[in-house]
């Protein structure tokens, strides 16, 4: 991983105790994923730009720009993800264990390489963020 | 999100503003003057930017003579430091939420 990859990245994970197919489906049918996520016209299919919609509120739309990155059946599901000017990148990962599946979430802010046009912004966050982080360095 | 941390989103969500902010942060103190040769946009343009950063208190300013100094105030940021845990908060509550599908899935 470079070092721009590496900054502010969040991951979360759980095991379940479900298959990866089936886990798999609740993230890419878009059905399945309004339920537990958000409404959405998401497609499993690379380049395909969706959003996901959530409530309006005061000063935020609701409405996530997103475009899928990377689909890898049952496996790996990546999609940029935009909102408020800023651009960071979902990626899923699912890994069959004895008991189920381990899935993990990782948001990246504003790392892989595959943001760097992302929005069209002319001024990266990607360099911003990276010096953000020097900045607050200075204030902990 | 609060306020506060809206002011802050929205005036960084303008990559010229962003451009604007980092030129201060890195190079200390600066005129309108000397910001408006680094942007690529008019002076008119560039003070109404410093506005917005203003009232996010991302910047402060300080009269000397006719000219008006513009300093970085980096603390502001600190709402999208919180930015970062408040989507830990969201996935968690996410990922919850998708156990109780998939455990509605096998019905």
């Amino acid at each position: 991983m470079t070092d721009a990859a590496q900054e502010r990245t969040l991951v979360i994970e759980r095991e379940m105790p479900h298959p990866p197919e089936k886990i798999w489906r609740a993230l890419t049918e878009g059905q399945l994923l309004e339920q537990w996520l958000m409404k959405n016209d998401f497609q499993p299919i690379v380049g395909h730009r969706f959003t996901f919609r959530a409530l309006p509120v005061q000063n935020w739309n609701g409405v996530i720009e997103c475009e899928v990155l990377a689909v890898e059946p049952n496996s790996r599901l990546s999609y940029g993800w935009g909102t408020l000017g800023l651009g960071t990148v979902v990626t899923w990962t699912l890994t069959p264990t004895e008991g189920g599946t381990l899935l993990r979430m990782e948001q990246s802010g504003f790392g892989p390489d595959q943001t760097a046009n992302y929005k069209g912004a002319s001024y990266g966050w990607k360099n911003f963020i990276g010096n953000l982080e020097r900045l607050l360095g200075g204030l902990a | 999100m609060q306020s506060a941390a809206n002011d802050v989103f929205r005036a960084l969500a303008d990559p010229t503003r962003r451009a604007i902010f980092e030129e201060i942060t890195r190079h200390g103190e600066q005129t309108v003057h000397a910001l408006t040769r680094h942007a690529g946009v008019s002076q008119p343009a560039v003070s109404k930017h410093l506005t917005v950063l203003k009232r996010a208190r991302l910047v402060r300013h300080r009269h000397e003579g006719r000219e008006t100094h513009y300093s970085a105030q980096p603390q502001a940021l600190a709402p999208l430091v919180d930015w970062m845990s408040q989507y830990a908060i969201f996935w968690r509550d996410r990922f919850d939420q998708l156990e109780e599908l998939l455990k509605r899935m096998d019905k």
